[in-house]
């Protein structure tokens, strides 16, 4: 207690005094909006709201006010604290904030800085072009299906209508294979020259209806240059089915050449000779887009499964009719993407496979 | 084939306006494709003038003889012009580029100084004026031609001409002559056609000519002959011919070559011509006799097979029937008497015997592919009278005609089947026009038509093949299109979609797909340290492959996915990882050939299978290989070179993929590092292998040191069940962590099992977080650290609960592998 406790006469208390409470409040908030940081603020914290504080020394008076007064000194010492506090408190979150800008901006890094870690790997083209037309054929209702490509040549050949001498089986440029032993006999056993002989096994063990697509790895005995490859791909059609007709092979072609190649793609006929078709034809697409302009482009071939398969697969054509088609993999990369040179395909130089990364 | 425009424009009605797009279009449309149009007025510019050769200076000292020819060109003075050929005379006429014209190949003529002269000009050969191969002398023309020296020399040689190259699919044979595809031409165009067959009156007599047997009326059922005598044996073809010849890629060899040839191109009918007077006694046409040989006409002396058929006379073999004539009785600059012969061979024997001798000659193309019948007698007389005018003699009116042969049958065919085929309603009166408009005949029968197809067709065999006449010559572009409405499929099998998967996962990981060859050889297997007994060495090989040196099938995907990987590394990739799925291939354990199985009907099923026991297993499998660094250095810090871990962790992922867990065992397997080698087990299975490759493997096959791979039989891993989803526990997790002390060579996988085992349900999860080998715990023991969560599904674990399960799960690894704790 700094003064005597004088009951009748409050006023005398001079730290009660209102001017007295209302320059504490103004010496802190002076003090505070010049303490220019969180520690300078809490350095001089004590002094406007420490126990010794004015408004501390304030409080301590109003025990010895007489009743009638303590109600009323009280109340303008908690005012002045209160204004005290809030003055520190606003002055210490704008420097908080301060503080978070200036860290915020010096932990800023460059964020063009490279963060390849883990380098990406990448699918090749060619499977994922034949995915896509896979799931194309699956969103059509067919199913997928496969084969071994080292083949019976009755398979290949026989079942196709390809008789032993048909001229047809020389042009195909069939790898043979060798029987087991040193010689160099015949094995009856061929690489595959087209995914048909999928089209044949499927028949053999399956019941129309058929809609299948085969795609995979097909082999002819063609040296390796920028149009030639010994080992390349094709995607077959096949649907035998009651009633099928030209019709329903010309529809799936012009289907699925729109939703490879796009809306404004056209096609074109032309009659042509398979063993396996009667009628055969191949076909052309017009395509806007070609990287050396619009142009016909010539894609596959197609037609009429011949009776004569649908009899060795022990399929009745009176009461079945079918169509097949198939496409070259390695050609669709080349127009669709302009993939000039056939040995980038085959060479696996990984420039080549990362340019196209996980979809074509 | 080469077809000259002007060739068939003798027979078919060519509106005079048809261009050059006009024309492929109209080609293709019936489908013979174009390979190319060459218009040959184009080919070569400037100045290309017929010249007389006026004198001729052999000028010597050089490396080769040489000709410094003056030729009169036209001009008052003849010009000088140095000559490297020796195949003409003084007084030849010749064709001469003259300076200012330009060659095929670009080629630019200039006066130059050569061989001590200046030489104004070339004279020049077929090959240098884009003609055709022929480059063994230059052209010298025929005296006959009607020019004179200095007159444009384009349409002298056949340069003035467009030339059509068709490619003739092979049941076309009637396309590979002008008549054939003349007659397509017009049916396509829809303008006059006139047979240059029928315009002949084919030769016959009652009397037979030279005398003919033939004993095997299957092989050849037509053998027509007769003889011309005393002709000129030295008169030249004419220009003309000569100059068709030319233009469809057949060099002129002497009048009576060139006109069977002549009447091969025109009509279709392959023929061959005897020197008469070098036959002795009577034509044979037979199988060969067992050890019988014949030196052809190119000289060589060749076996023949008891298969051949051949024509004899009474010394021996002569001809191999269709595929080529005799050395013995070739006709020659001295033979005044000769025999032609035309003959209709059986497709198939000629295919073999074509084959067989690696002979594949015009007439074999022809005989293979089908010719007609009816055509023997025609060209007879053709050839006879074309002889007679161009070398005088006479023809014998005897002429030989032995007759076999079987008229083509009626084929019925459904009136509707070309309809049902299309999906196009043809008029029946459209369907019986366009059948006689290829000459077929037709007759009505009810339902049916009864079509007797034309002697040029053989290959019109099944009404499918009638049906395909219709639609095509009314037109493909008439058929709408529609699409058919498939029955609910499916979708992609679980392997299919496992295959996906497991190649997206390994390119998300950083490997780069590639697609190799499967051809390999065993030194890459030797290379790889495979041994001699090991499996991978059964491969399967190839009768005909690309490389004698690799001429097997790849029996593990390595071989060639390292060889890509040494490609790359050649082309400056240093950190590399690839990966490829794809087959590969182990022979069958039946020995033997395969049974054939017919085409009449279905094959049983027991002969489907017997016949698919002799097929190969081939198995799909997956590859991974890296060298270089996973993870480059950067700003980030060091690098990471690639090794031993990331192919097991390659083959992790591909397992992980395909919906198990991989678990990895030490073992010991080329091509890998006997310290450094996984097997990769699925179920207690062994599916594949992962490692660092054998040091030796990598020097032996140039590849960097530690570069490391997998490969893992993908269709040896077990299809994904339906998995069943697992409770997921809202309470929180105990986490402790116990470092054991275990021998050096305990596998870690080994702790963790023991573990997991003794830790009992309460286990979440377990996690190697270190590994320490040193001083604190001896030279013979490392320590393993281990991240254990437990967890309970219904309550929060107490401490005790937690560490209990942490006692057991040591306890277990202690009683199991003498484990310790650190520090204990």
């Amino acid at each position: 207690m700094t003064y005597r406790n004088d009951p009748y006469d409050p006023k005398q208390v001079a730290l009660l005094d209102q001017s007295s409470l209302d320059d504490a409040v103004a010496a802190a908030e002076k003090a505070f909006a010049e303490a220019g940081d969180l520690d300078a603020l809490a350095s001089i914290k004590h002094l406007h709201l420490g126990d010794r504080a004015p408004v501390s020394l304030a409080r301590r008076e109003i025990g010895a006010l007489p009743p009638h007064a303590k109600s009323d000194a009280g109340k303008r010492v908690n005012e002045a604290r209160t204004a005290i506090s809030a003055a520190f408190e606003a002055r210490q979150a704008e420097l908080r904030a301060d503080r978070e800008r200036r860290v915020l901006i010096e932990e800023t890094v460059d964020v063009t800085l490279p963060t390849a870690r883990r380098p990406r790997g990448a699918r090749h083209p060619l499977t994922t072009v034949m995915e896509r037309i896979s799931d194309l054929f699956v969103g059509m209702g067919y199913e997928i299906a496969e084969g071994p490509e080292v083949e019976l040549d009755w398979y290949n050949f026989d079942a196709l209508n390809i008789a032993p001498d048909h001229p047809a089986r020389s042009m195909m440029d069939t790898f043979y294979l060798a029987a087991a032993g040193v010689g160099n006999e015949e094995s009856g056993l061929v690489l595959r020259t087209h995914t048909s002989p999928v089209q044949a096994r499927t028949m053999l063990t399956r019941k129309p209806p058929i809609y299948i697509a085969c795609p995979g790895r097909v082999y002819r005995t063609d040296e390796l240059d920028a149009t030639h490859t010994p080992v390349f791909h094709q995607v077959e059609g096949l649907v035998v089915d009651k009633g099928i007709t030209m019709a329903h092979l010309k529809g799936t072609i012009d289907h699925f050449a729109k939703a490879m190649l796009g809306e404004d793609v056209r096609t074109r006929w032309r009659p042509s000779y398979f063993p396996f078709t009667e009628p055969s034809a191949e076909f052309d697409v017009w395509f806007p887009q070609h990287r050396d302009g619009p142009r016909w482009v010539e894609w596959g071939g197609c037609g009429m499964v011949n009776p004569r398969v649908l009899i060795a697969c022990g399929i009745d054509p009176d009461e079945y009719s079918g169509f097949a088609f198939g496409i070259g993999i390695e050609r669709a990369l080349q127009f669709r993407h302009g993939a000039a040179d056939m040995r980038d395909m085959v060479e696996g130089d990984v420039r080549f496979a990362r340019a196209f990364g996980m979809e074509v | 084939m080469r077809v000259p425009l002007s060739w068939l424009r003798e027979y078919v009605d060519l509106p005079a306006d048809l261009d050059a797009d006009a024309l492929e279009q109209a080609f293709v449309r019936v489908g013979l494709e174009v390979e190319e149009i060459q218009d040959l007025r184009t080919t070569v510019t400037g100045p290309l003038v017929v010249g007389r050769v006026r004198s001729i200076e052999e000028l010597t000292g050089f490396k080769k003889p040489i000709r410094y020819c003056l030729v009169d060109v036209g001009n008052s003075e003849p010009q000088g012009i140095v000559c490297g050929a020796r195949n003409f005379a003084e007084g030849d006429l010749v064709v001469a580029s003259l300076p200012g014209a330009v060659l095929p190949g670009g080629f630019e003529i200039a006066a130059r100084s050569t061989y001590g002269h200046v030489s104004n000009g070339m004279i020049c050969s077929a090959r240098e004026l884009g003609l055709g191969e022929d480059h063994s002398g230059i052209i010298v023309l025929p005296p006959d031609t009607d020019a004179a020296p200095g007159q444009d020399a384009r349409p002298v040689v056949g340069l003035d001409e467009v030339v059509v190259e068709l490619n003739v699919t092979p049941d076309r044979g009637y396309c590979l002559s002008m008549r054939g595809v003349a007659r397509e031409l017009a049916h396509s165009l829809g303008v006059g056609y006139r047979d240059p067959a029928a315009a002949v009156l084919p030769l016959t007599s009652s009397e037979p000519g030279y005398p003919v047997r033939v004993e095997d009326p299957v092989g050849c059922d037509r053998f027509s002959a007769v003889a011309v005598r005393g002709i000129n044996p030295t008169a030249p073809s004419p220009a003309w011919m000569q100059r068709r010849l030319n233009l469809a890629g057949i060099r002129s060899i002497s009048l009576p070559v060139d006109i069977t040839n002549y009447l091969m191109l025109e009509l279709g009918q392959p023929m061959h011509a005897f020197d008469l007077g070098r036959l002795a006694g009577e034509l044979v046409v037979r199988r060969a006799k067992p050890g019988e040989r014949l030196t052809t006409l190119d000289g060589a002396d060749r076996a023949l097979d008891p298969e051949d058929l051949v024509i004899a006379d009474e010394t021996g073999v002569v001809s191999l029937a269709a595929v080529m004539g005799g050395a013995s009785t070739e006709v020659s600059a001295l033979t005044t008497d000769l025999l032609f012969e035309a003959a209709h061979w059986d497709p198939i024997t000629i295919a073999r015997t074509a084959r067989r001798h690696k002979l594949p000659s015009e007439a074999s193309k022809r005989f293979e592919r089908g010719v007609d019948p009816q055509l023997t007698p025609v060209a007879l007389a053709r050839a006879a009278a074309l002889l007679a005018e161009y070398a005088g003699g006479t023809v014998d009116e005897r002429v030989t005609d032995v007759y076999a042969v079987t008229p083509p049958a009626p084929i019925a065919m459904p009136a509707d089947l070309p309809a049902r085929t299309a999906g196009v309603d043809y008029a029946d009166e459209r369907v019986v026009e366009l059948l006689t408009e290829i000459g077929a005949s037709v007759e009505r029968d009810g339902d049916r038509l009864l079509v007797t197809p034309p002697t040029w067709r053989p290959d019109l065999t099944d009404p499918a093949d009638l049906a395909e006449e219709v639609i095509r010559l009314d037109g493909y572009d008439k058929v709408p299109a529609r699409l058919p409405l498939a029955p609910p499929g499916r979708g992609l099998t679980a392997p299919q979609r496992r295959r996906r998967t497991v190649g997206r996962a390994l390119a998300e990981a950083g490997y780069v797909e590639t697609l190799n060859y499967p051809f390999v050889g065993q030194t890459t297997l030797d290379a790889l340290g495979i041994p001699a007994d090991d499996p991978r060495r059964q491969a399967l090989r190839l009768r005909n492959p690309i490389s004698s040196d690799e001429p097997e099938l790849r029996t593990t995907l390595l071989p060639p996915l390292l060889a890509a990987l040494r490609r790359n590394l050649g082309r400056g990739h240093r950190d590399l990882a690839l990966y490829e799925i794809g087959m590969v291939f182990h022979p069958a354990g039946t020995q033997g050939t395969p049974p054939r199985l017919g085409v009449d009907r279905r094959p049983s099923d027991a002969d489907l299978e017997r016949a698919n026991e002799f097929m190969p297993h081939q198995p799909w499998h997956v590859a991974a290989v890296l060298a270089g660094e996973v993870e480059p250095a950067g700003w980030w810090g060091a690098g990471r070179a690639g090794d031993w871990s990331d192919a097991i962790e390659a083959a992790r992922v591909v397992v992980a993929a395909a919906g198990h867990t991989a678990e990895v065992r030490a073992a010991a397997y080329a091509p890998w590092h006997p310290g450094r080698c996984a097997e990769i087990l699925v179920d207690g299975t062994v599916v594949g292998h992962a490692g660092e490759l054998h040091p030796q493997a990598c020097a032996a096959l140039d590849l960097p040191r530690r570069t490391a791979a997998m490969e893992i039989n993908l269709d040896a891993l077990p299809l994904r069940e339906v998995t069943v989803a697992p409770p997921i526990s809202g309470f929180p997790p105990a986490l402790i962590d116990v470092a054991l002390v275990v021998d050096r060579a305990t596998p870690a996988a080994a702790v963790e099992a023991a573990l997991v085992e003794g830790a009992g349900d309460l286990l979440e999860g377990v996690r190697l977080f270190d590994v320490y080998t040193g001083e604190q715990v001896g030279s013979a023991r490392k320590s393993l650290a281990y991240k254990l969560t437990f967890r309970a599904p219904d309550r929060t674990l107490t401490v005790e609960e937690a560490v209990a399960a942490r006692d057991a799960a040591v306890a277990v690894a202690a009683d199991r592998l003498g484990a310790t704790l650190r520090g204990a």
